[in-house]
């Protein structure tokens, strides 16, 4: 019963939160110093350029009031504009061109390269984890510790450039840049994602086995570990059976609200690598000055990282049985 | 408030390598002298640029386009454009640090004030100042710094450097608000609960005099210690902005420095490993320094 009274409320804060940022993104563009309309058509002055002009106020409605605004861009958000266009348009020479073509391409390719990095980083990390905290204080912990500092001091895209020019172009054991489906060839694809996943990843792993390290030293200074092992049941066993789950909790929450900072991260490797996912869709959107397309990719990510962190949050509430029992009773 | 109660029961931990490397009371050791030195020597170099003796950071000097360090005169060589990669580093760390320290600047005050206020008065006050975190929270820092400053810098073809600065500025400082509003607010509740500060109640001192002469001196350190990470973090934003192509390009950045010697990786790696290095070094020094600050006070990260 309180869990569902405790549910109910995280949705009706969620639903706030959703409200305001598709509220922030829906009014980015007139925030725009100047006119717009100027902004986004930058073409010289002729029938053509009119046109167009005045096919963006009709389809921004710059005249209407904020709320109608809000509105009239939430309903072309979810049920599609005249033309069943959710995620307005391209604003080209040659016409009007959907956004959603292009998101349908981009978001599938940033999904899968974050998944890749998140996959890649905890399968480094947890073992590093256990074992540090496992000889917490060793020669092997210090130097791991020193490497986590180094590892988190390196910005994503110096280590993008130095790997895609030394691994990819120097030692040419793996291409540099570009992307290829999984579907048009499985082993391609792997070896073009090797690179933007390890980039991605490797300040990741430092997070996640800094955070699980110190959960464990104090999970093992536990009594129902000293029980455990008073029995006689090996280490092994206690390491990896009793302790790590227990300890995981924190880094699991942290793995689930990472993924902002791999969407970040993600728009900077994809512009090293080539890789056409919604970071670089994003970057050519405001070399462009296709703002309203800009919108869009903010708005979904936006509203994507929003579900994101709710699901890890209400995971972590049912989970957790210490903290549905606090929560209960409160 | 029974849920706070349990959170300050904190369960000691003996954890050796927090013993050993940043224990209160203990010497800072090698790492935290280096860091300390070195982020001081970045701050000396970048405030006294103009007035060292070294060559225009702009002026192209053909005979050491891409030649790589230790020239007469150019100890570290010179970039695409024949310029002194020394005298570029140097007066890139003004525009980076700049930029970062004055970003984090602005998210400590405001972020600070404002969860500060969360935390003391909570109810309403705390569930406004909360949410607005969440919203500015919900949209990655890095998309939002890069909305942002497409919108209000690049949105005109003659936006002027200084714009774009505070623009970035601006941008990035937003995006710190609600990093340390969250670790102020949650520092407070801890902290407002105490005795002393139930006694200076009683006393009869108002709330501003309570807040900022009894609860900010306890919540400063975890304040700073997420505040000098969020310097490291703007370090990087603003390079990875630049190589974005967002960032300030009149004046030598860390950031623009490595975005335009990208293209001359084979040839002269120099060029880009040089605001690399320092970049690395200086993001290193502050992150190893909040650490230490966050071990020295005991900030509970539990108690996010």
């Amino acid at each position: 019963m309180a869990l569902a009274r405790e549910l109910a409320k995280r949705a009706l804060g969620l639903c706030l939160v959703l409200f305001l940022v598709t509220l922030f993104t829906a009014l980015l563009l007139s925030m725009v110093p100047g006119d717009p309309v100027d902004t986004l058509v930058p073409l010289a002055e002729s029938e053509q350029a009119d046109a167009m002009k005045a096919q963006v106020r009709a389809d921004l409605q710059l005249d209407r009031p904020l709320h109608e605004r809000y509105l009239g861009w939430l309903g072309d958000f979810v049920t599609g504009d005249e033309r069943g266009e959710h995620f307005g348009d391209y604003y080209r020479v040659s016409g009007r061109d959907p956004v959603s073509g292009r998101l349908a391409e981009a978001l599938p390719i940033s999904l899968q390269l974050m998944a890749y990095a998140q996959v890649l980083a905890l399968a480094v990390a947890i073992p590093l984890g256990v074992l540090t905290a496992y000889r917490a204080g060793s020669a092997f912990d210090k130097a791991t510790n020193v490497g986590a500092f180094a590892l988190l001091a390196i910005p994503n895209f110096v280590l993008g450039l130095a790997l895609a020019y030394y691994v990819g172009v120097w030692l040419s054991w793996l291409p540099p840049s570009g992307y290829v489906a999984f579907g048009d060839d499985p082993g391609e694809h792997v070896r073009r994602m090797v690179l933007p996943a390890v980039t991605l990843a490797a300040a990741q792993v430092a997070v996640y086995m800094r955070l699980l390290r110190s959960d464990m030293v104090a999970t093992l200074q536990e009594d129902f570990i000293q029980m455990a092992r008073s029995k006689g049941i090996s280490d092994q066993r206690v390491l990896w059976r009793h302790a790590l789950r227990p300890s995981s909790l924190t880094l699991l929450t942290v793995a689930g609200l990472n993924v902002g900072t791999l969407i970040g991260g993600a728009v900077v490797v994809e512009v090293i690598y080539s890789i056409p996912g919604m970071g670089l869709a994003i970057s050519q959107a405001i070399f462009e000055r296709q703002y309203v397309a800009l919108q869009s990719f903010v708005a979904v990510l936006a509203i994507l990282y929003v579900l994101v962190n709710f699901a890890v949050d209400v995971l972590y509430t049912v989970v957790d049985p210490r903290i549905r029992h606090a929560r209960a009773r409160n | 408030m029974p849920a706070l109660a349990t959170d300050q029961v904190v369960h000691h931990v003996e954890d050796p390598v927090e013993e050993v490397e940043a224990s209160p009371g203990r010497r800072l050791g090698f790492l935290g002298w280096f860091s300390l030195v070195w982020l001081g020597g970045v701050a000396l170099a970048a405030l006294a640029a103009p007035w060292l003796p070294l060559p225009d950071p702009d002026r192209s000097v053909l005979e050491i386009v891409r030649v790589g360090p230790i020239q007469p005169g150019h100890p570290l060589g010179g970039d695409g454009n024949g310029r002194d990669v020394l005298a570029r580093v140097v007066f890139g760390a003004r525009a980076s640090l700049g930029i970062s320290v004055s970003a984090v600047g602005l998210g400590f005050v405001v972020g600070g004030t404002l969860g500060l206020a969360a935390g003391y008065f909570r109810g309403a006050v705390d569930g406004v100042l909360t949410t607005l975190f969440n919203v500015l929270l919900s949209i990655p820092a890095l998309v939002l710094a890069l909305a942002l400053v497409a919108v209000f810098a690049s949105a005109q073809q003659d936006a002027s450097n200084g714009r774009k600065m505070v623009v970035l500025i601006l941008a990035l400082g937003i995006v710190t608000v609600p990093l340390i509003g969250r670790i102020a607010r949650a520092s407070t509740m801890s902290w407002s609960e105490r005795e002393f500060v139930k006694a200076a109640e009683v006393l009869g001192a108002g709330h501003l005099r309570i807040m900022v002469r009894e609860v900010l001196p306890n919540v400063l350190p975890a304040m700073v210690s997420i505040a000098l990470l969020g310097v490291a973090v703007a370090i990087v934003a603003e390079g990875s902005l630049a190589l974005l192509g967002v960032g300030v390009t009149e004046v030598p950045s860390w950031g623009n420095m490595i975005a335009s010697g990208r293209s001359d990786l084979a040839r002269a790696p120099h060029i880009v490993a040089v605001p690399s290095i320092a970049t690395f070094l200086t993001v290193l020094a502050l992150n190893y320094l909040g650490d230490v600050v966050r071990a020295r006070f005991d900030v509970r990260e539990a108690a996010l």
